[in-house]
């Protein structure tokens, strides 16, 4: 291979371990159950005062990682740890650490006040100090109006805050929330998103966030460790993984892009119809090319060393804000690209990219 | 979602049957209790409070019901202490084996109720197992007689058969409890002990008010076991029914303690759903 | 320990629920464990330990008259209720899922009731009955006696297997052009066989067994377990032993297969759930 992608490698395992003291130290764990290999050989460090989100499809691991960071899996193999102690001898309850679980978990038969105060009556913190604490936690989360209220009565949403507020007044060193949002429908969601992300910021402890849904991931963190098949694929800040993805697989699941399969020959790649100039040394090489990173080009105007390719418009999707146009550039090559409004000429559109935007990424290995 | 002569057909034939077959015995043996019996042996239609003053006014049949109720408080509170434990092993604990223990515990529940207060009696008696194991290991030089024909023996047998009726809905309830709400505990902080009190034992009290009802009721009115084991001393309020039904031929009067035996009944039920409903959170 | 999968491997009190659930179990089997240990002993019943190992007893019940004889009345009785037990409890179980009309609680309490009153007050409230109506005990009123008592058992599990049933499915046979009756036989009935036939296992070994309500319904003929009442009313004899062991091995495989067949039906393992929540009042 070449230099970009052993240089790739070093970034990767730079940000594997974040800068600074690491709160939380996942080393090398893995965990089967039965045949089944869910988590293999996973090494991360969290940061103090960090949003990580772990990201993954449904089968990933990302769960089961959590479960085992939180204390209700045991790793096959592995060790994790927390400042200079070993966190996975430890029982949950007696792990700093606090989980908000997908579904909430509320105690059904405990008010709200009763539910959010429950770890700090376990703890036999004095009553003053209780009542103290959970008013606090409630005002944070906004549900102070419903401290008598029972589980069964508040909304999804407001169930949700409760769970964030059971979790937070303990004050632990790093918080799990196990897609916390998934039950909740599209604009609550969002509007969560931003509590979220501004209470952890005020709160100032790690959070550690699981979700499958990319846009989310990109929205609230810190940074991202992308997770396919029980192994890291990519952990890097939303920005570099989303404009340098290292593989195939990062690139197709944070947002929209084209996989353009081509072959170096003489310092030169040719994808189809395209070509371009390339240092990289003679083979077969997969780049990643993001829709907006492509333009309908206007015209004869040209930049030096654009790409340009001309093709027949296929599809045009609405998508509120910009559209995504499949535009088909002779033989098989279809490119997706991005544009602020719709296209109006439908044969013969002229596309542009800058050679620099197509991201040499590596292929994805099969999986079982 | 369906038409008339559906419903009617569906409806009407068991409607009528335990009309006939269930309503009315019991309207009738509320009957029974004021009428009199004469002194050839007949029963007299005559609407009279008689039984009923009898039923207040004569000592032994407070007495008995009493010891009834007392053993059956024994027999619940026992069932209670052995089922809850076994139901919590196999709801939080069993993990692969929990199907086949289940059919292990309920399997005793079907199996003929003679047979195993039969099972019971040769076991207690003097000449029976116990005793002469007992004998044969030098743990006693005598058959100890309390074990047989006393309350202790019915307390024993009774509590053998309806420990697993008091496990059904104790597990049950256990079973129905999502199992996030026991990690989300130990997340806060509690031990396993500390979940158990504050979050699965509060959840299971409907369970356990069934379980105990059960347990309760059918002691009480239970018959075979005083006669197999009681002896004199273990007579419960149903076999005196049983008496009166039988030799001591006072059919009105038997009906009339059996009405009242109904009425405890139905009013246990209802406080007991009572109660349910108040512990129940889903 | 492999034997326990728990959910968490840091409990030690897990260890004394173990042992409190072997000796639950071990109060449980041990007295028919005896039984059918001596009902193969040669010095008869009690007495330990246990030796001369014979099968005179199997024998000698083999050859009792009188105890083959209440076997053939307890198989007419139990046939007969199960049918009637069926006819009834499954309309029922219709009705109470699927219909409203007034009265409905106090139908559903009513039929339930028999679950969990004591046998004596259902068989003397039925003795009452036939004696106003001027009836014989006999055989027939047996029958009516476990017929009635029985229904609840073909309700409940009738019951708990149409909430099973996705409406959907129902719905969905309409919508491709199926009355309402079609419906009821094509889509209906055949997702209530299993629970069906689990009722029948069901009721039909209760009635073997049954002792309380027919106590006071029986006439000249017995039933196998008054039978065996009545003689043990006269004095234990080790045959007793023998034809327990020969019920309880009955028992247990009715039992075991009925367990088989509700577990088929839904995958779950609460069967016998569903008598318990109707009691409880929760159906």
């Amino acid at each position: 291979m070449g230099l970009n992608v052993t240089s790739e490698m070093a970034a990767m395992s730079a940000t594997r371990s974040a800068g600074g003291a690491a709160l939380l130290s996942i080393r090398n764990v893995a965990k089967s159950f039965g045949k089944n290999a869910v988590l293999r050989d996973i090494s991360l460090d969290v940061a103090e005062g960090e949003f990580l989100t772990i990201l993954g499809e449904s089968g990933s691991g990302k769960t089961t990682l959590l479960r085992i960071i939180a204390g209700f899996e045991t790793a096959s193999a592995g060790e994790v740890w927390m400042g200079n102690e070993r966190l996975d001898r430890q029982p949950p309850y007696r792990r700093r650490v606090n989980t908000v679980f997908q579904h909430y978990a509320l105690f059904p038969h405990l008010t709200v006040e009763q539910n959010v105060a429950y770890g700090l009556r376990v703890a036999k913190r004095p009553d003053a100090e209780i009542v103290a604490r959970v008013a606090e936690a409630l005002e944070k989360v906004k549900m102070s109006a419903h401290a008598k209220a029972k589980p069964s009565k508040i909304s999804g949403g407001q169930q949700q805050r409760i769970a964030l507020a059971r979790a937070l007044v303990n004050r632990p060193r790093l918080l799990l929330l196990d897609e916390p949002l998934s039950a909740l429908d599209a604009n609550l969601r969002r509007q969560m998103q931003v509590e979220l992300k501004s209470l952890q910021r005020e709160v100032g402890i790690s959070f550690i966030f699981v979700t499958h849904d990319q846009e989310e991931a990109m929205v609230m963190s810190d940074r991202i460790a992308l997770l396919r098949s029980g192994e890291l694929e990519q952990v890097a800040k939303p920005r570099e993984i989303y404009g340098r993805p290292a593989t195939a697989y990062a690139a197709q699941f944070i947002g929209h892009t084209n996989l353009l399969k081509g072959e170096v020959r003489a310092g030169v790649v040719h994808c189809g119809p395209l070509m371009w100039a390339s240092a990289l040394p003679d083979g077969v090489a997969l780049f990643s090319l993001r829709p907006e990173n492509i333009r309908l080009a206007a015209g004869d105007v040209t930049t030096p060393a654009a790409v340009r390719a001309r093709g027949n418009v296929r599809q045009q999707a609405f998508h509120g804000a910009t559209e995504l146009i499949r535009v088909q550039c002779g033989g098989e090559l279809v490119l997706v690209v991005r544009t602020p409004g719709g296209c109006g000429v439908l044969d013969g559109v002229e596309l542009e990219f800058s050679p620099a935007d197509a991201v040499l990424v590596r292929e994805s290995p099969e999986r079982i | 979602m369906f038409s008339r002569a559906y419903k009617a057909a569906v409806t009407l034939p068991p409607l009528v049957w335990v009309t006939v077959f269930l309503l009315m015995p019991y309207l009738l043996m509320f009957c029974y209790s004021f009428w009199s019996v004469s002194a050839s042996q007949t029963i007299v239609h005559s609407w009279n409070l008689d039984n009923y003053r009898q039923l207040l006014r004569v000592d032994v049949y407070w007495q008995t019901l009493l010891r009834s109720m007392w053993i059956a408080a024994r027999v619940t509170v026992f069932s209670l202490l052995l089922g809850y434990p076994l139901a919590y092993f196999l709801s939080f604990y069993a993990g692969k084996k929990k199907d086949l223990l289940y059919q292990l515990v309920i399997i005793p529940l079907w199996v003929s109720y003679l047979v195993r207060a039969y099972a019971w009696k040769t076991i207690l008696g003097s000449d029976g197992v116990l005793n002469t194991l007992l004998q044969y290991v030098h743990l006693t030089r005598h058959p100890l007689e309390f074990l047989l024909y006393s309350p202790f023996a019915v307390v024993l047998t009774l509590t053998h058969i309806y420990t697993p009726f008091a496990f059904l809905p104790i597990y049950a309830a256990l079973e129905h409890i999502p199992r996030n709400l026991v990690e989300a505990s130990h997340d806060l902080g509690a031990t396993p002990g500390q979940t158990f009190w504050r979050v699965i034992f509060p959840l299971s009290i409907p369970g356990v008010v069934a379980g105990a009802t059960f347990a309760f009721v059918l002691s009480l009115g239970d018959f075979l076991a005083p006669i197999l084991l009681g002896g004199p001393s273990g007579i419960m309020i149903s076999n005196i029914v049983v008496s009166l039904f039988g030799a001591a031929y006072n059919w009105p009067l038997g009906a009339a303690i059996s009405f009242c035996m109904l009425l405890l009944v139905v009013s246990l039920l209802f406080f007991s759903e009572r109660l349910e409903k108040k512990w129940s959170f889903s | 320990m492999e034997f326990l999968v728990s959910d968490r491997g840091f409990h030690s009190g897990s260890r004394w629920l173990l042992v409190h659930a072997v000796l639950v179990f071990a109060f449980l089997y041990l007295p028919i464990a005896v039984l059918i240990i001596y009902s193969f002993n040669g010095e008869g019943v009690g007495g330990f330990p246990p030796h001369h190992l014979t099968l005179d007893w199997y024998r000698t019940l083999f050859a009792d008259g009188p105890i083959w004889d209440s076997v053939l009345n307890s198989l007419q009785v139990a046939l007969a209720a199960m049918v009637i037990a069926l006819a009834l409890g499954v309309p029922a179980a219709l009705a109470l899922e699927r219909a409203q009309f007034p009265g409905k609680a106090l139908f559903r309490r009513l039929v339930l009731l028999p679950l969990i009153l004591p046998g004596i007050i259902t068989g003397l409230s039925l003795l009452m009955l036939f004696n106003v109506m001027g009836t014989k005990l006999s055989l027939m009123t047996i029958i009516l006696g476990h017929g009635t008592a029985l229904i609840s058992v073909a309700t409940t599990e009738v019951f708990a297997g149409l909430q099973k049933l996705d409406r959907a499915q129902e719905e969905a046979s309409l919508d491709l052009g199926a009355n309402y009756w079609q419906t009821f036989w094509r889509i209906t009935v055949p997702n209530l066989k299993l629970p069906i036939i689990g009722a029948a296992l069901l009721i039909f070994t209760l009635s073997m067994d049954e002792i309380a309500v027919s106590f006071f319904l029986i006439g000249r003929d017995n039933t196998l377990p008054l039978e065996i009442w009545g003689r043990l009313r006269r004095g234990i004899t080790p045959e007793i032993n023998a034809v327990s062991t020969i019920i309880f091995v009955f028992s247990l495989v009715a039992i075991v297969f009925w367990y088989r067949l509700r577990v088929r039906g839904e995958g779950g393992a609460d069967a016998g759930g569903e008598i318990v929540q109707a009691v409880a009042g929760n159906t």
